[in-house]
């Protein structure tokens, strides 16, 4: 291969490092006008009204928005559409948008929103998961499953309790994962335009052109074939760009309104409002394993605080305990989830998407079971790995697994068997492993259409130009389209021109979400270029009167693989086969193979394939004040085939650097003040300076080794690296400072305040930790019941109910005909 | 954000400015390097009717020797600041401070005399307008704005307190005061002179003696045998202190003769703590960690900055035995992580 495998250069690198990438706010049209909305200063409250007629009169005002603009609801899930552009009856958090106000420029906008006068009626405020355990009423949304519970699942492969019963030990832990936010660096941006047909252009901030398309042709009634989105370049979006957001919506219905383009810039303090951030989660694993401490069975359950409304929650929900059997063998398995609602800023999917939780669980309860057992942890991981091609307890289907080496890599970068446990007190090293799919198996949406789609254009210049609904949300999605259209034709990337994130030009592509694209526009683009390699190889080999066989595609040329100076050039080539064959255009798309996991539910974890990581972390820890540095970091990541070893890097160190915030200091911290003399509940610091995330100066010496072990199901051979390499570096963090000070922090983020607590408990001769103590009374309803594989199971539920009606979708499909 | 707007007054000399800060009236604000004013005003903090720049007042870039000591004046950029060489050794501590000013973006434009002057901060104030709202305002901008408003509300972080808690998070001033600096203020009135310390008042609305009319125009810095300055933050660029020990001993031998020790970010003021424990015999370890236990007492972090409030204090005690174990000469290889750290933060 010429181009993949090589780190090269990204096609998109030079514009961006230039600044002359345009993200949505740079976008600037004749007649613009400038959107802002007025958010809720309450946490819940009934609206009861809003008093327009002061802001409408203001100057250069020209439109006020309310709920009564907006009453059809939406949502990215059907089974949760329960969010409208603007508040209808209910506000739900501190910053729910209420009402927006349409001027001439931003500062006019900004202070017409001073004069609405909103009037409300406060309702109780829920402050967290417990408290909404607490306080089943009033609900937040009248479809919660029971109380302020949003959705209970639960599943059962094989007996857990019978394993439980009769295993050599078992452990038992409880551990609190604190929620945080993407942060990306843009601010979300969206700018609407109604064309001179009456057809309406909307460019957005969005990692999910095709979903925000749906949404915007639900929430305005408006035929989906008459709204064209694009996505813009995004400055980051690690999963908070994947909603359809109010401001969308509400810009979009104002240009439609006015006949003017409308453009809306969120402020820092509104992106952390929109947030469909990492949830809380509480958590409770218990283990049983054997005299060696291999795992028996082992039973699950989270307790995850959702915000406000629905959005990917009940994902997030299925996936805090999907994921679990896909690193280690585990024989039996009980898992049971519940996501309830809150008064603040909705969580959703972020880098790992509802699986750090639950991994920072399994990863520091192996290390405690490798201390209790006087077992190295490395070794305790490589005994028990997944085997590849292999089904797990709950159907899952492991492709390849190249987990084994990553952990040999950093451990041997690390020296990790010569020094955990040998270093002097204060110095201390970790390990944790991962894995992470490569791509949902299904759509937000049932269907069985192709998941990705590309459409390459050649013509006599010798042009190529590949068209896909993917987004460019700084990952290099655009740079592994190009790469792999560039190997399979011969030339060069840079010679390729991209169209991607446009829903008018290019096929769909589902989105930039749960690692998908590279694997699924890979094989897409990869069709494609196959389709398109074959019509220019038959008139070249006519032209050249040699079979088909001997043809070789290299180096912007196509030639005689015996004797390569006979040949054509690329564009020759081109001529040739749009001679014989006509205008020239070639399609390819992919949708996932079917899961082997037949019980409802189960379509929420399998993958084409699953990436996997190991890291060792160094960390030097104060003893007198619990100040805590890391000092090194080494990762291994299985990454299948390195299309573009450069990219892979970057995204592996990336996801270092954000695990880091996560390990040591990142927090969506809420204020409740005083019921007595408040209720108000606010995000405690909802801005750059002080929600703390790492700069430069923290992020430690990162040794990366790529793992290369290429997957049948992905595009020659790659799995995912977006997301999978942040989920150990956690974990590696908590397990290091025990190596340290011998002091447990289960809960994260891991701050000098908690290993002071942990080591004043020890001190006091109490258990030295910090972290919760039980988990609460959740009420679990009977759960699944699906023999594994291993057991004579079909991938079936022994105990199914049939299908519970779904209201919302229902009515969803009777308002738009699609 | 976009900043409400106001009439500008760029002034061109020290009397045009006071000048014009008398005539302005309550609503005039003055604008050093603009790095904290700015974003304030777009939170509305702030709603000014003036802005008095300071850009063009050539007097108040001056930096020279004035007698034994440095004049260092109001305008003088943080970045040029830490990087001066007429900052000597015995100039240590203020080099250290003015170099851990927020990042390098905001030290090429911040001034000394903004730094000075800073706001009290707090976690309820540092807030957009729409966020004061929610939790209904408090005791240091109780309509909105703090500039000009009505006395009531509440402190959010004392609730049954008559005062305000809002924390003095300035770098230089603990560092200046060490140093044992004066200020001087300038009115269309006339000037006074005043140790740095007196500048300040324990009072998170009410932070300065400044009367509303008058600019700070220069420090007299004397140098000082041994110097530093330890900064504590989350990260090492960007934040605030969340505690500042600041320390300047002269010693005869190895006994100290004069010792000046103050802590910043841990109170509505710089904490000066007084030092007559430490005079008139070596820096041991026992009177080091006597007066460590003195210093934290003094030391009253409340819960309105980042970090908890019980490990801040912890905190000031490892911290004020760091800088003074440093200033007696310890190897900071031994001194530990903290101190490791305190040295690869600080611009050589």
């Amino acid at each position: 291969m010429n181009i993949i495998g090589k780190p090269r250069r990204r096609v998109d690198g030079r514009a961006k490092v230039t600044g002359q990438t345009r993200f949505a706010d740079d976008l600037t049209l004749p007649r613009m006008l400038w959107c802002r909305l007025l958010r809720s200063h309450l946490p819940h409250a009934r609206v009861d009204g809003v008093d327009t007629a002061a802001a409408a009169a203001a100057r250069g005002v020209k439109l006020v928005l309310t709920g009564a603009d907006f009453p059809i609801p939406y949502g990215i899930l059907p089974v949760s559409q329960d969010e409208h552009a603007l508040a209808q009856e209910r506000v739900r958090f501190v910053g729910d948008p209420v009402a927006a106000v349409i001027a001439t420029s931003e500062e006019a906008a900004q202070a017409a929103v001073q004069l609405l006068a909103p009037r409300y009626t406060p309702l109780t405020t829920i402050s967290d998961a417990h408290d909404a355990l607490a306080t089943p009423a009033p609900q937040l949304h009248t479809y919660a499953e029971v109380g302020n519970l949003h959705k209970r699942v639960g599943f059962e492969f094989g007996d857990v309790d019978a394993s439980f019963a009769s295993a050599p030990h078992v452990f038992d832990d409880s551990f609190f994962y604190q929620g945080n936010t993407h942060l990306p660096i843009e601010q979300h941006a969206t700018l609407a335009a109604v064309d001179g047909d009456g057809k309406l252009t909307v460019w957005s901030s969005t990692q999910t052109p095709h979903y925000l398309h749906r949404a915007l042709a639900k929430a305005l009634a408006m035929p989906a074939a008459h709204i064209r989105v694009i996505a813009t370049p995004n400055g980051g979006g690690f999963g908070g760009k994947s909603d359809p957001f109010h401001h969308e919506i509400v810009v979009a219905g104002a240009a439609l309104r006015t006949g003017r383009p409308v453009k809306i810039c969120l402020s820092r303090e509104e992106v952390f409002y929109c947030h469909r951030g990492r949830h809380p989660v509480d958590m409770r694993l218990r283990t049983a394993t054997d005299a060696c401490g291999k795992i028996l069975a082992m039973d699950l359950e989270t307790l995850l605080d959702g915000g406000a409304y629905g959005s990917y929650g009940v994902a997030s929900t299925f996936y805090t305990g999907a994921l679990q059997t896909v690193t280690y063998e585990i024989p039996r398995y009980r898992f049971r989830g519940a996501r309830a609602f809150t008064n603040k800023p909705p969580c959703g999917p972020k880098r790992g998407h509802g699986t750090p939780q639950p991994r920072f669980a399994q990863e520091v309860q192996l290390d405690k079971i490798a201390v209790a057992l006087g077992r190295n942890p490395a070794d305790l991981r490589l005994e028990q790995l997944c085997k590849p091609n292999s089904l797990t307890a709950n159907y899952m289907r492991v492709g390849t697994i190249g987990l084994g080496r990553c952990i040999d890599a950093v451990v041997e970068g690390s020296r990790f068997r010569e020094r955990w446990g040998k270093l002097p007190r204060g110095r201390g090293l970790g390990i944790a492993c991962s894995s992470y799919l490569c791509g949902a198996g299904l759509p937000i949406y049932w269907n069985k259409l192709p998941h990705s789609g590309v459409q390459l254009k050649l013509d006599r210049s010798g042009g190529v130009t590949a068209f896909c609904g993917a987004t460019e949300i700084g990952q290099g999605s655009d740079d592994v389209l190009a790469g792999l259209v560039a190997e399979v034709l011969g030339i060069d990337p840079f010679d390729i021109r991209v169209v991607t994130g446009d829903t008018d030009l290019g096929p769909v592509d589902l989105g930039s979400y749960s690692s998908r694209v590279t694997l699924m526009m890979g094989n897409a683009a990869l069709e494609a270029a196959g389709r398109a390699r074959e019509l220019i190889a038959s008139a070249v080999a006519a032209e050249l009167q040699l079979p088909v066989a001997r043809l070789g595609f290299a180096e912007r040329r196509v030639f005689d693989l015996e004797e390569p100076t006979r040949g054509l050039s690329f564009a020759d080539a081109v001529i040739a086969a749009e001679t014989r064959h006509g205008t020239l255009g070639t399609v390819g798309s992919y949708r996932p193979p079917d899961s082997a996991a037949r019980y409802k539910g189960g379509g929420v974890g399998p993958s084409p394939a699953y990436s996997y990581s190991a890291a060792v972390i160094e960390v030097e820890v104060c003893p007198d004040t619990g100040w805590l540095d890391v000092t090194q970091v080494w990762i291994g990541h299985d990454i299948g085939r390195s299309l573009n070893p450069a990219s892979v890097r970057g995204q592996v160190e990336g996801s270092v650097y954000m695990g880091l915030g996560e390990a040591l200091m990142e927090e969506s911290a809420f204020r409740r003040l005083p019921p007595k003399r408040s209720d108000a509940l606010v995000h405690k610091f909802p801005s750059l300076l002080e929600y703390k995330s790492p700069t430069t100066r923290e992020m430690p010496p990162c040794t990366t080794y790529l793992i290369e072990d290429p997957d049948p199901q992905g595009p020659l051979g790659a799995k995912e690296v977006g997301q999978g390499p942040l989920l150990p570096i956690m974990p590696a963090v908590a397990n290091a400072v025990f190596d340290a000070v011998g002091v447990r922090v289960d809960e994260v983020p891991i701050t000098p305040e908690k290993i002071v607590r942990a080591l004043e408990e020890a001190a006091r001769g109490r258990p030295a930790r910090v972290g919760p103590t039980g988990f609460p009374d959740v009420g679990w309803p009977e759960p699944l019941r699906v023999a594994p594989p291993w057991e004579g199971g079909d991938g079936k539920a022994a105990n199914e109910t049939p299908r519970r009606p779904r209201p919302d979708k229902d009515a969803k499909d009777k308002q738009v005909p699609r | 954000m976009r900043a409400p707007s106001f009439r500008w007054h760029a002034a061109t000399s020290l009397a045009d400015a006071a000048r014009a800060l008398a005539a302005g009236g309550p609503r005039a604000l003055l604008l050093g390097g603009g790095t904290d004013v700015v974003p304030a005003i777009k939170r509305r903090q702030y709603v000014p009717e003036l802005l008095i720049s300071l850009r063009q007042v050539a007097e108040l870039g001056r930096l020279e020797p004035h007698g034994a000591s440095l004049r260092i004046g109001a305008g003088v950029r943080l970045g040029a600041l830490a990087a001066d060489d007429r900052l000597g050794v015995g100039h240590t501590a203020l080099r250290r401070a003015a170099g851990v000013v927020a990042s390098p973006h905001i030290r090429n434009v911040a001034t000394l005399g903004g730094n000075l002057c800073l706001d009290t901060r707090c976690n309820y104030y540092n807030q957009s307008l729409e966020w004061r709202r929610a939790v209904d305002y408090c005791m240091k901008a109780p309509a909105g704005v703090a500039l000009a408003a009505p006395a009531g509300g509440t402190c959010w972080v004392a609730p049954g307190s008559p005062r305000c808690w809002a924390v003095s998070q300035t770098d230089c001033a603990p560092a200046l005061i060490a140093l044992g600096a004066s200020v001087t203020l300038v009115s269309a009135e006339g000037q006074r002179t005043l140790p740095l310390a007196d500048l300040y008042r324990d009072d998170g609305m009410t932070w300065l003696t400044r009367r509303p009319d008058e600019l700070l125009a220069w420090v007299d810095v004397p140098a000082a045998a041994r110097s530093t300055y330890w900064k504590l933050r989350r990260r090492g660029s960007f934040d605030f202190p969340v505690l500042g020990v600041a320390a300047a001993v002269e010693l005869a031998g190895d006994v100290v003769t004069a010792a000046r020790v103050v802590l910043g970010a841990v109170a509505s003021h710089p904490v000066v703590v007084p030092t007559e424990s430490l005079l008139g015999r070596p820096l041991g370890d026992d009177a080091i960690a006597a007066f460590a236990e003195l210093a934290t007492r003094l030391a009253k972090p409340l819960d309105n900055t980042d970090y908890q409030l019980g490990w801040r204090k912890r905190v000031t005690r490892a911290y004020v035995v760091g800088a003074l174990r440093e200033l007696r000469g310890d190897d900071p290889a031994l001194l530990g992580v903290l101190a490791r750290r305190q040295a690869a933060l600080i611009p050589a």
